[in-house]
């Protein structure tokens, strides 16, 4: 018997029917074709399914999709707004922060998940928040300058739109 | 790709609700709170339930508060709200640091205290998938008859695993357990027994729902310390707490220490009062309680990672966990 289920999905209201077995990694992927969380080891020890719930970086693979009923969910489709790449993706891409790119998108969520908490975190706090995440190609290093471009630009924005405000 | 075995999941509003439902399904039934140990266990068939009981829709199950004299820690508080709790941080810097130590900032975030009392034991040769398992005819803990660690073993000797239990264990805590028949208060120290198939006394329709903690004695200095190879991704492959008490002197009147992911449940040491009362802790003191640590402490095979390396690392990590504790200065009182 499948479960009926409000799932509430970068700010759309969803409502899946998955079996009461299935992960949130499995409802977004296979019901709502949201590949981009993914499936690496499937048992909370990579973090490639990482995704924001309710703001907080959770693991989607140890995530019952019905823990998750009206919940806000945030997965790496949902951090462009209006076709503009978001801080981080923006400064992932500058810094060339990824090799196979297979860990990215679960890096780009807790990234996102610090810079809300902590704007201008600093390098224990930054690397504290990616320990959870599992690059095997990288070393880590790009990830890092990444984070702290994000934050810079992420600090730009705020000024600029503060600025318009005045204007 | 691990997928899930079939279940049905119910969602209690109430821990009465969850405790019947439990009940009612005699052993077929896990509760689960924040799912990161239970999760992957289902995934590898370990634990394979008829009914999730999801224990996310009770509420008052949550939170920290102090009275007469102990920290009572609702089961549902996730390891990153502990951890940075101030009350917690204060009273219980021990416990702050253990719970901080657990897995990576997600799974913390995910990760109960509740579940971190309860987490099941671990070893090698059962934390592995299905397939896996078969493949070497199963195990003592779960589908078959043999043990892989201990030749002839009767005896199941899976590693408890869980960093909350050696720093509580030193704490004298308590449970607040409750079931379908009512609620029971129940030592920590009686609740986890020498058997690593299933390590704890918890019925199948028992719920942990509140961690009591009596306040330590001001002037406690107490650190955990664990040992892994990867600090965000494993589990303890040694952990030790600690706990020391100088009087208005200086010098010692208590000290105690409890080892983790060595035995099927945390093992306090009992260290001989000759070692140390009366004398300050420095680092005669330190090493004394070293050596004989590393005399009791005798790793097995049962965790991957080599038990030769892992025995030389107790008498360093009981250093460093004494160490950090005088260094950290004694707790809030």
């Amino acid at each position: 018997m499948k479960v009926v289920l409000p799932l509430k999905v970068n700010g759309d209201d969803y409502e899946v029917a998955v079996p009461p077995h299935w992960t949130l990694l499995e409802a977004l992927r296979y019901e709502l074709r949201l590949t981009g969380s993914k499936q690496g080891c499937d048992k909370g020890d990579c973090g490639a399914c990482t995704v924001l719930v309710d703001g907080k970086p959770v693991l989607a693979c140890l995530t019952l999709a019905v823990a998750a009923r009206g919940k806000a969910i945030t997965t790496i489709e949902g951090l462009a707004h209006r076709g503009k790449m978001d801080p981080v993706q923006d400064a992932f891409d500058e810094s060339g922060a990824l090799q196979c790119g297979f860990c990215q998108s679960g890096m780009m969520m807790s990234a996102k998940a610090l810079l809300n908490e902590r704007p201008d975190p600093t390098e224990e706090e930054m690397r504290l928040a990616l320990s959870g995440n599992l690059c095997r190609c990288t070393g880590y290093t790009k990830i890092f300058d990444a984070v702290r471009r994000a934050a810079q630009l992420q600090a730009e924005a705020r000024r600029v739109a503060l600025g318009q405000d005045e204007g | 790709m691990l997928r899930l075995p079939q279940f049905e999941v119910a969602e209690p509003a109430s821990v009465d609700e969850a405790v019947q439902i439990l009940k009612a399904h005699e052993g077929r039934a896990r509760p689960m709170a924040g799912g990161t140990d239970l999760m992957p266990n289902m995934k590898h068939e370990i634990v394979v339930p008829e009914v999730v009981v999801g224990l996310w829709r009770i509420p008052g199950l949550k939170g920290v508060r102090i009275e007469e004299g102990a920290m009572h820690i609702g089961a549902l508080t996730t390891l990153d709200e502990l951890a940075q709790h101030p009350d917690v941080q204060a009273y219980l810097p021990a416990l702050a640091e253990a719970v901080g130590m657990v897995a990576g900032p997600q799974l913390r975030r995910m990760g109960t205290i509740g579940g971190n009392v309860c987490l099941d034991t671990r070893c090698v040769y059962i934390n592995q998938t299905y397939f896996w398992r078969q493949a070497l005819g199963f195990c003592l803990k779960k589908d078959g008859t043999v043990c892989h660690v201990v030749k002839g073993g009767r005896r199941c000797v899976a590693a408890a695993s869980n960093d909350s239990a050696p720093v509580l264990t030193l704490l004298d805590t308590r449970l607040l357990v409750q079931s379908a028949a009512g609620i029971r208060e129940v030592a920590l120290a009686d609740f986890y027994v020498a058997n690593g198939a299933f390590n704890q006394a918890r019925e199948p329709d028992d719920l942990v729902t509140e961690i009591v903690v009596p306040l330590p004695a001001p002037g406690t200095l107490m650190a955990y310390t664990k040992l892994r190879t990867r600090a965000a991704i494993d589990f303890p492959e040694l952990g030790v707490a600690v706990r020391a008490l100088p009087g208005p002197d200086g010098l010692l009147t208590e000290l105690d220490v409890c080892v983790t992911a060595l035995a099927a449940r945390p093992v306090r040491l009992a260290i001989e009062p000759e070692l140390y009362q009366g004398r300050p802790l420095d680092e005669a003191v330190i090493e004394a309680v070293a050596q004989l640590a590393y005399k009791r402490c005798k790793p097995q095979t049962n965790i991957a990672s080599d038990p030769a390396y892992r025995r030389e690392m107790v008498p360093v990590f009981v250093r460093r966990a004494l160490r950090r504790a005088v260094a950290r200065g004694p707790v809030a009182g």
